[in-house]
């Protein structure tokens, strides 16, 4: 009755009812990767609302652009890309049977996803300090452009976003993890691996985007 | 292939043994993984809110019989008509057609077991009931409540009036429970965008990978590719109307200008954000009911659908061009006539594979032996309503006659033409020509049919006046109007008592039918020539008794066997 998967033995993909295993495989793939569609729309209005602002205020945003520290933002993107490259190793290892492997690798991508996250807080928190940030007086002042709110506006909208992103990215790869410790992966099954793995380059990707497009505009 | 066939006549004895009495715990439904059972929840959730909608139409026109005695305040009226667009919009017919027929129909009509994930379709619904909740907690305005707790008086309610496309800054700014109730009924849209992405998304990865073995992409019902075009805009559009409503909560909670032009933001980006969406979101409404038609008209004529590959590529092809026209909506919002005349050229594009259609479904009529069934009478009217909607369409398109017709109930009843008269009315066609599939059971014809002529009627009793009442230049959301509008709101007013009646008549009588006719429906009721009719009715839990066999040409599964054997040999 139910379409519920059954484990039959370790590293033997699960037991449906409805499709067998390997268009199984195949339909989740196609499933993620429409997935990754819908998110790189979703990120699409961000950017071209960027764009529009950017354009209505010029020097605003680029004299804003200067308030961010590009060194944080670069150290952040070298985090993410290399947590994409070890992801991309667990995918290797689990296609190998190597469930040690995958936790190894996801565990070095989920350390990563956490120093991006407290990077990001350390910046915040400095934002805050200054004042750029909704809430505080400076913020609230009539001396804080409007158009500087704009910026920082979308900047945290957008950081905040992907950082939800990064988050949940992490909690994908913290389930893989645990179900690697269990044996599950092995040359005959590892979607699960893969599919967590192209969350986590999508995450990573739409950083490599949004890192330009914010710091380095000036 | 033989022995296929023969499992379908012997239904009787299997009918101990379908998706209904398998398991009749309530668990057993809240938790189905069953594609059936999921439909039949999605379509008891939509008559609720189908239901809700209809009731602040009715007080609506109630209001609009008589504005000199007038039932409504002004205020209660901006509720009435945001309450009706958010309801049916977005709790009733964007989910609609693929939530209920797609989901059922879908894995019978490519010989699968189920959709490809189950789980997920299971999450759709739940989401959808997530979103449904938090939209009507929304609509009634949390903070009213609790100020009502506390003691205020009860005229300080202002609930979410912001009519359905939430314009900034309106809906940025009012300050109707401290924004409360706009955030609120934005985050359920924004929810049950989830839903319906991930819906689309799993028909999708279901009509590419689960297609029976030797079911081809050119063997597929014009159902499944209506499906399929509709999910594709799904995936596609629903994205930026997400994002563009988190914006506006965004811009809301924390005074960012995303949006208002008093904090620096651009209202005219809204626009062009949320249309990007909401034009294509009408052939989520419309694409699957056009499929519905094209699987009623061939049956009932006892023709194969005329040119199937025109009608796949016009599906397609309005899918691709629904991308591109949205900023006909904002013609009067400020736009370059260079900008205005492409998005003009583009709208009337979109006539073109609509003609197709309409021009097939006629064809395949032509020199038929039509029978006059409740569904061919419900998909005829389609035919004949659509009609009306496309080619007042054309007129909004043009930019000289939309500057005047903008705003007016020209538009009002154009969209409900497209709607009702098309999204609507394909649901109760194609609920009719399933109800034997889904139930096992058939109807009574001709309460079927009285229902029908008094939604036939009723519906353009109500909205031909609206036509009229644009042309003369009554604007929409008005709740007052001039004395001269008086007859034709009148009339309007009428129209729609007669309607409601219908549509209240048609589903008694499907649910009467379900719980009480003695009528068995048998596999194939119609002598339908489409796979779905190959399942027992109601079908068992994994829908066909045994693998069906679609090795032979579309639509051709109902045919005898040695007919099939005969063509096979002409075939060779
Ligand atoms: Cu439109």
């Amino acid at each position: 009755m139910a379409s519920e998967a059954k484990t039959v033995e370790a590293g033997a993909p699960p037991v449906y009812h409805h499709i067998d295993p390997v268009n199984a495989y195949h339909a989740s793939k196609l499933g993620m990767w429409l997935f990754l569609a819908t998110e790189i729309l979703l990120f699409s209005v961000l950017f071209s609302a960027f764009a529009v602002y950017n354009w209505m205020y010029f020097e605003y945003f680029h004299d804003a652009a200067t308030k961010l520290d590009w060194r944080l933002g670069a150290i952040n993107t070298a985090v993410l890309l290399f947590s994409s490259y070890t992801a991309a190793v667990a995918v290797y290892k689990a296609q190998i049977s190597d469930n040690r492997g995958v936790v190894i690798n996801f565990g070095i991508s989920f350390l990563c996803g956490l120093i991006f996250l407290v990077i990001k807080y350390i910046e915040y928190s400095a934002k805050y300090e200054h004042g750029y940030f909704p809430g505080t007086s400076y913020w609230n002042s009539t001396e804080f452009s409007a158009h500087y709110k704009n910026y920082f506006g979308l900047y945290y909208t957008m950081t905040g976003l992907h950082a939800l992103h990064v988050v949940i990215g992490m909690g994908v790869l913290l389930w893989v993890i645990g179900l690697a410790r269990k044996n599950r992966f092995s040359s005959r099954y590892y979607t699960p691996v893969e599919l967590g793995a192209l969350y986590w380059h999508l995450v990573d990707l739409i950083w490599i985007f949004l890192f330009p497009l914010l710091y380095l505009i000036d | 292939m033989g022995i296929h066939s023969y499992a379908v006549d012997e239904i009787g004895h299997l009918k101990e043994n379908n998706y209904l009495n398998c398991d009749k715990s309530l668990r057993s439904w809240l938790f189905t993984l069953d594609h059936k059972r999921i439909a039949l929840l999605y379509l008891a959730s939509l008559l609720v809110f189908f239901f809700l909608g209809g009731l602040s139409a009715i007080f609506m026109r109630l209001h609009l019989y008589n504005v000199e005695k007038p039932l409504l305040s002004p205020d209660a009226y901006n509720v009435a008509f945001t309450f009706h667009g958010v309801l049916m919009i977005f709790l009733f017919i964007v989910p609609g057609i693929p939530a209920v027929l797609g989901n059922f129909l879908l894995p019978l009509m490519i010989g699968a077991k189920d959709v490809a994930f189950p789980r997920l379709n299971l999450l759709s619904l739940w989401i959808y009931w997530l979103g449904a909740l938090v939209g009507i907690i929304g609509i009634i305005n949390p903070v009213w409540i609790l100020k009502y707790l506390q003691g205020s008086a009860i005229s300080q309610w202002i609930p979410l009036d912001t009519g359905w496309t939430f314009y900034a800054p309106y809906s940025t700014s009012t300050g109707a429970g401290e924004g409360w109730g706009t955030i609120m009924m934005t985050l359920a849209a924004f929810i049950l965008g989830f839903s319906s992405i991930l819906t689309g998304l799993n028909f999708m990865v279901t009509i590419h990978r689960l297609r029976a073995p030797g079911l081809t992409w050119f063997k597929l019902p014009v159902f499944v590719w209506g499906i399929y075009a509709t999910s594709a805009i799904q995936v596609l559009a629903t994205p930026v109307v997400g994002i563009t409503l988190l914006l506006l909560i965004v811009e809301k909670v924390f005074g960012i200008g995303i949006f208002d032009p008093a904090k620096g933001g651009d209202p005219i980006l809204y626009q062009h954000f949320f249309w990007f969406y909401s034009h294509p979101v009408v052939y989520i409404m419309v694409l699957p009911a056009f499929g519905i038609i094209g699987e009623i008209i061939p049956v009932f004529s006892r023709k194969p659908i005329f040119g199937y590959t025109a009608v796949v590529f016009s599906s397609v092809g309005i899918a691709v061009v629904s991308f591109i026209v949205w900023a006909h909506h904002m013609y009067t919002s400020g736009m370059s006539p260079f900008s205005q005349a492409v998005f003009s050229a583009t709208t009337f594009a979109v006539a073109v594979p609509t003609a197709i259609k309409v021009f097939n479904w006629v064809s395949t009529m032509y020199k038929g032996s039509i029978r006059f069934d409740p569904a061919m009478l419900y998909a005829m009217a389609f035919v004949f309503l659509f009609m009306i909607a496309g080619t007042s369409g054309i007129f909004l398109a043009v930019l000289g006659l939309d500057i005047f017709y903008h705003d007016t109930y020209f538009v009002v009843a154009h969209f409900h033409y497209t709607i009702q008269g098309g999204a609507v009315i394909g649901l109760i066609a194609g609920l009719h020509f399933w109800f034997p599939k889904i139930t096992g059971r058939m109807y009574n014809p001709g309460v079927a049919k009285l229902a029908f002529w008094l939604i036939f009627l009723g519906f353009n009793v109500t909205f031909i006046p609206q036509f009229i009442l644009g042309v003369q230049g009554m604007p929409r959301r008005y709740a007052f109007y001039l004395p001269e509008f008086e007859p034709m709101h009148r009339l309007s007013t009428f129209g729609t008592f007669f309607n409601a009646f219908g549509y209240t008549l048609a589903i008694l009588n499907l649910a009467w039918s379900w719980a009480f006719s003695k009528v068995k429906a048998g596999a194939n009721p119609y002598d339908a020539l489409g796979l779905e009719w190959q399942a027992p009715s109601p079908p068992p839990h994994d829908n066909f008794v045994v693998p069906p066999n679609v090795e032979i040409g579309r639509y051709d599964y109902g045919v005898p066997v040695n007919l099939v054997a005969q063509k096979e040999v002409v075939r060779s």
